[in-house]
């Protein structure tokens, strides 16, 4: 065990990811983003949830590979896919088509009310930094029941309004997402590298509901670019086991000996 | 449909200031023609593509495009698209007028081209900033219930240029694996280029294969390699160690631009860039 302010002798990015993977369930129909959202849904499924159904947006569903994706594409994904089906049906049928049960997505800034940002810092016209943009992820949002998002706490990532909505979490707050007729419910939970935060009924606007144990509340409200509420019921998150540290540095270290291989071209 | 080399194919179906798409999703990126582009030096292209990854981070950096039509712009799981980021950000080598999407708003765009429709719809971009800084997503009211639904105009290239596995001697082309929107960037385009690893006598194609008949390809040329650093399923895998590479290679202006001096316009072909990678330690 470990007291605040004690450093675990596990990383923030295996908390988080650790922390994700346990809000996947068996047989949960998960669309995944690139990074930490597709370590953590690819953790799971090797974990408590084999049957979970991993949906990428290059159009591989059901597909359990045994290295992480550098890419939203790799050859990898394809192979130890279900079926592999054409991008436009991947995002009519199966995404709008209403059959998505988690939408796991990271982003560049996140606000208040969940809206996240992965276009630009700064105004449009003239970016401060030109991010890559926003992909798959505004339909992802819209669509899916329900959506996770993963994302490295900072004042100047949780920013109290996000200078561009790449994909829409509740837009002003109060209901203003169920008004705009978005099918699915919304971001339900953002994992944090101190710990997670849903929103609250009502208002929409995010609170901290659980740390991990080796952070304090105050060091999530200095790490958050609006006065972050915390929780009267602060849940505290468990450490992670001994089998998901194992599983989780299995995977990566599988990952990086892939990635690193060189490849020959038959030419 | 004639079997050509990839220097007769850009040089007869591309022209400077055309819309040109090099689609492939992650999976079969037409790099080899890519490079070819930029060998015959076009400029002012409007370049379309979902993913502008390093295919067209080469091209923007070299500067053949004037425009660029997208819906992801990055090095895929590395970071940013250097050239790119640059040409948005500060106009190097040449200012870049973006046209910007979603994924799905690209794919209903090139649906909508390769059915000659004037429009592609979708419940998509609800909520975000993307329609107000993109005058071309507008929405239209369904007939039949009044929703509101997003529309996207039809994307209809000059050119688009595909890498595929196999074409047969009459130029049919097989794909296999990740398709993205290729088949739908293909038929949308007034003319088609494609690059194959391998020419055969007979396409070993399943009945509901997804196969590009002769008679909708402008140009086949046999390129094989030609989607590397991406893949080509069956022949090659990706080659991440590659991307993560390209980081620093084209960090820095100058890097680049010798890199791309060094390996593509000062070499004739495909085969002689992989040749000199190789001979510089670099290579495949």
């Amino acid at each position: 065990m470990t007291r605040p302010g004690a450093a675990p002798p596990w990383t923030a990015d295996e908390m988080m990811t650790v922390t994700a993977a346990r809000m996947l369930w068996n047989g949960c129909v998960c669309f995944v983003g690139i990074g930490l959202p597709s370590a953590a849904a690819n953790l799971a499924r090797l974990l408590h949830a084999p049957e979970i159904v991993l949906i990428y947006e290059s159009g591989t569903i059901g597909t359990r590979p045994q290295v992480l994706p550098l890419s939203i594409g790799d050859g990898e994904l394809a192979e130890t896919a279900g079926c592999v089906v054409p991008l436009p049906e991947i995002f009519a049928y199966w995404l709008q088509g209403g059959r998505i049960d988690v939408g796991f997505l990271g982003a560049a800034q996140v606000d208040r009310y969940g809206n996240l940002n992965s276009t630009v810092i700064g105004p449009y016209a003239r970016p401060k930094v030109r991010l890559p943009g926003a992909g798959g992820a505004p339909e992802i949002a819209t669509h899916a029941r329900q959506v996770f998002v993963v994302l490295k706490q900072s004042a100047r990532s949780f920013v109290p309004q996000v200078d561009f909505v790449s994909s829409a979490g509740f837009l002003g707050g109060g209901g203003a997402r169920r008004r705009s007729g978005a099918p699915g419910a919304g971001p339900q939970a953002i994992i944090t590298d101190y710990g997670v935060l849903r929103p609250q009924p009502g208002s929409d606007e995010f609170a901290l509901t659980a740390r991990y144990e080796s952070v304090a509340a105050a060091d999530a409200v200095r790490a958050t670019g609006w006065p972050l509420v915390v929780a009267d019921a602060l849940e505290v998150i468990a450490p992670p086991t001994p089998a998901e540290l194992e599983a989780l540095r299995a995977l990566h270290s599988r990952t990086q000996t892939a990635h690193s291989r060189p490849v020959k071209l038959p030419v | 449909m004639p079997v050509v080399t990839l220097a007769e194919a850009i040089a007869r179906h591309v022209r400077d200031g055309d819309a040109v798409a090099l689609e492939g999703f992650t999976h079969l990126i037409p790099f080899a023609a890519g490079q070819e582009i930029i060998r015959q030096r076009r400029r002012g292209l409007h370049l379309i593509r979902m993913t502008p990854d390093l295919v067209y981070d080469q091209m923007v950096g070299a500067g053949c495009a004037a425009a660029l039509t997208f819906s992801w712009g990055g090095n895929p799981g590395v970071g940013s698209a250097h050239r790119i980021r640059e040409a948005i950000e500060s106009g190097w080598p040449q200012p870049l007028a973006i046209s910007e999407h979603s994924h799905a708003g690209m794919a209903a765009a090139y649906t909508a081209g390769a059915a000659r429709l004037p429009f592609g719809m979708l419940r998509g971009y609800l909520g975000t900033d993307l329609a107000a800084v993109n005058p071309a997503i507008r929405a239209v009211s369904c007939p039949y219930s009044g929703e509101r639904i997003a529309t996207v105009p039809a994307l209809n290239p000059d050119v688009t240029i595909l890498h595929a596995q196999q074409a047969d001697r009459a130029g049919n082309v097989l794909i296999s694996g990740i398709l993205g929107a290729q088949k739908e960037a293909g038929l949308a385009a007034r003319k088609l280029i494609v690059t194959v690893e391998e020419l055969v006598e007979e396409l070993a194609a399943p009945m509901n294969a997804v196969v590009l008949p002769h008679w909708v390809v402008s140009a086949v040329a046999c390129v094989p390699g030609g989607a590397w650093p991406s893949y080509a399923r069956g022949y090659y895998p990706r080659d991440n160690a590659f991307y993560i590479a390209w980081d620093e290679i084209s960090r820095d202006r100058r890097r680049f631009s010798d890199w791309i001096e060094r390996y593509v316009l000062a070499t004739p072909d495909f085969a002689a860039f992989l040749a000199r990678l190789r001979a510089d330690g670099g290579g495949p």
